[in-house]
């Protein structure tokens, strides 16, 4: 490669590896009515305080509830918002679409401008990547951060509501939504007949993918469907880009297309001998915020998959 | 061939371009070099993630072509990824290698600067604005034209900007071209970078596309690069001969009879529209265009009478090659083929390069 082009190449891949663990859907998305907007009744109590909140691994040390939250992800702001924490909420980064009356600020999650979210006065800071090492330089202004990344499962992200829950003070209800979402998907899952079907989640018209290793993947895993890409899972951190021919070749009952146009998918060169796409309900298309957070509208993700799966099934 | 016998036989004809004595190809070496390029081919059709039994094919094609039946035939799914996947694939191959190979041969030649490659004047920054561009004006969607037009557009443009500073300059000759090129380099790339930055959502696919990859949408993709590819690599073999006389330098050039910044201007405008066909197609694909021209140069001597023709050849085989490595080592997932070309060209490059001080 000549030195010319590399600078872009490496901060590419810096940044693609940054986007791969955030996930974050930029376009704004009809948000479903599955979280329940903060209202002063569901405060949750001020007892308790200081705790120490151990947020895998690492104690954060609150003095008292936090009631000046920064959030840095759009997927901790639905959660913050759905244990019903919003009213503790100063800001939420510039991507935070979902409530629609989160407190939506210019602050970015990908370049956390150390010097604003201090500005803000917060009394804690949720983020989910640590980028710019910034929550060293956020912990040197004394200022508690909970650092929580992309679960792996959704197992992980019922975890993550009720560590969200503790950090709050409102573990009764993020309890409560922990058990509301798993009912909810388990609800969705029941009835689906989807045994031996398989299915291709398209993240880019590249062809990269998602495995059933990755959090995506463990929703789908809820129908029992199978992912065409586990057999490129060695080559990958669980998103490979796979191979035109092997898509064609795999011949997914399903396609699933967050925030795509089927017709395109309809239109690729060698793609219309693909069960999926010859049947006419194969490509289902999901809301791309519903699809790369993990919040706890994976609910209406889980609904989505398997209103799309009972079509072909 | 040395360069005193090249200077030699430029005396003898004056108007060294049109002579077509001075056209003919060594034999040896032209056909050693299309039986590389026709392996490879034969390896890119029949390599690939989906074993396509090579009976089978034969037995479709001649049906297609006779209505004979000699046999079993592809079934729907082998027939899609043979006929509409690989071997528009493969034809990717060979004209972007074929076009990067040249046109590195043929900067090489204009700038007399052996580190030329086809991205010397800015063409790989100014097709990166415009891929970024495109898909952060939201027009990214595959099988939309936009990206290949607007990388087209942004590397002609950087090239042309790059010639008016540069041009402008003092200097006749070329080095501060060169430099003007770095600079305009320097300048698109912040410019590309501040864009990725705004649209962090779109990075994969920017980032797939600055790595270099030969998927293709089907013959589109081919056919959209053939023109520019037959007009690109037609003017630079049929002016070929020129490079040698410049290389001697531009007085010298001009005592026999040629205008050397008018040929060194319409050689850049063919080699640049070339690169900006071959990136449009394929993105950044690193390293073939310095490195073959350098290759066949070692093998075969250093006129460009020879080594223009012998690296279209060579870096069509080598692209083709490198595109077998990019699908098949992590199988079914992909490699970008810009990592394989450097990744594998380089090291190769390097033993080379010491064998032939060594003779």
């Amino acid at each position: 490669m000549t030195p010319r082009f590399r600078p872009f190449v490496a901060i590419a891949a810096t940044l693609a590896l940054s986007l791969g663990l955030a996930g974050c859907g930029g376009a704004a998305g009809d948000p479903a009515p599955t979280v329940s907007s903060p209202s002063a009744s569901t405060a949750g109590s001020a007892e308790g305080y200081p705790r120490d909140v151990d947020v895998n691994g690492k104690a954060v040390t609150l003095a008292e509830r936090p009631e000046a939250i920064v959030v840095l992800s759009p997927s901790l702001t639905e959660t913050v918002y759905g244990v019903g924490a919003g009213d503790q909420v100063k800001a939420v980064d510039s991507l935070s679409n979902y409530p629609e009356d989160a407190a939506t600020s210019d602050l970015s999650a990908f370049e956390p401008n150390v010097e604003a979210i201090a500005a803000m006065k917060p009394d804690l800071v949720v983020m989910s990547d640590d980028m710019n090492k910034s929550v060293a330089a956020l912990e040197a202004l004394e200022i508690p951060v909970a650092l929580l990344p992309a679960p792996a499962d959704v197992a992980g992200a019922l975890e993550q509501f009720k560590k969200v829950g503790e950090l709050t003070g409102h573990e009764d209800e993020a309890e409560a939504l922990a058990d509301k979402v798993r009912a909810q998907i388990d609800a969705a899952a029941e009835g689906v007949e989807a045994d031996g079907m398989t299915y291709y989640w398209e993240l880019g018209s590249e062809l990269y993918t998602a495995t059933s290793k990755t959090f995506i993947g463990s929703v789908l895993g809820e129908f029992k469907l199978t992912n065409i890409a586990d057999k490129a899972e060695g080559a990958s951190s669980g998103y490979p880009q796979l191979n035109a021919e092997y898509v064609i070749d795999a011949d997914p009952d399903l396609i699933f297309l967050p925030g795509g146009d089927p017709a395109k998918v309809k239109k690729r060169a060698g793609w219309d001998v693909i069960r999926a796409v010859k049947d006419t309900d194969g490509i289902v298309v999901i809301d791309t915020d519903i699809a790369s957070r993990w919040g706890p509208r994976i609910g209406d993700l889980a609904e989505e998959a398997a209103a799309g799966i009972k079509k072909v099934a | 061939m040395t360069s005193a016998r090249v200077s030699a036989s430029a005396e003898a004809d004056t108007r060294v371009a049109v002579a077509p004595r001075s056209l003919r190809l060594r034999v040896g070496p032209t056909l050693g070099c299309s039986a590389l390029l026709l392996i490879a081919i034969a390896l890119g059709c029949a390599i690939g993630p989906i074993s396509i039994p090579p009976g089978k094919a034969f037995a479709t094609v001649l049906h297609s072509l006779t209505g004979a039946n000699v046999g079993e035939q592809l079934d729907a799914t082998e027939q899609a990824i043979l006929f509409k996947i690989r071997l528009p694939r493969v034809a990717l191959g060979v004209l972007v290698g074929g076009l990067l190979a040249g046109c590195g041969a043929t900067y090489q030649g204009v700038f007399r600067n052996p580190l030329a490659d086809p991205y010397l004047l800015g063409a790989a920054s100014g097709a990166g604005l415009g891929a970024v561009l495109a898909i952060s004006l939201g027009l990214d969607a595959s099988g939309s034209p936009w990206i290949p037009v607007f990388a087209f557009v942004g590397a002609l443009a950087a090239v042309s900007l790059t010639y008016a500073v540069g041009a402008s300059g003092l200097g006749r000759g070329t080095t501060s071209l060169i430099l003007a090129g770095v600079a305009v380099s320097a300048f698109l790339g912040a410019i590309q970078t501040l864009l990725l930055q705004q649209n962090l959502d779109q990075i994969q696919q920017i980032y797939s596309w600055l790595l270099g990859r030969l998927t293709t949408v089907g013959w589109g993709s081919v056919l959209l690069v053939l023109p520019y590819a037959a007009a690109s690599l037609g003017y630079m073999l049929i002016n070929r001969r020129v490079l040698d006389v410049m290389g001697v330098g531009d007085d010298e050039a001009r005592t026999l009879g040629l205008n050397p910044q008018r040929v060194r201007v319409l050689l850049v405008i063919a080699a640049s529209l070339g690169t900006a066909a071959a990136v449009s197609a394929s993105g950044l694909i690193g390293f073939v265009g310095l490195v073959v021209p350098h290759l066949v140069r070692l093998a075969f001597g250093s006129s460009y009478r020879s080594i223009l023709p012998l690296s279209i050849l060579a870096g069509g085989a080598l692209l083709v090659l490198a595109d077998i490595a990019a699908r098949m080592v992590i199988s079914p997932g992909e490699l970008p083929i810009g990592v394989v070309t450097a990744f594998l060209g380089a090291p190769f490059f390097l033993l080379i390069l010491r064998r032939s001080r060594h003779e």
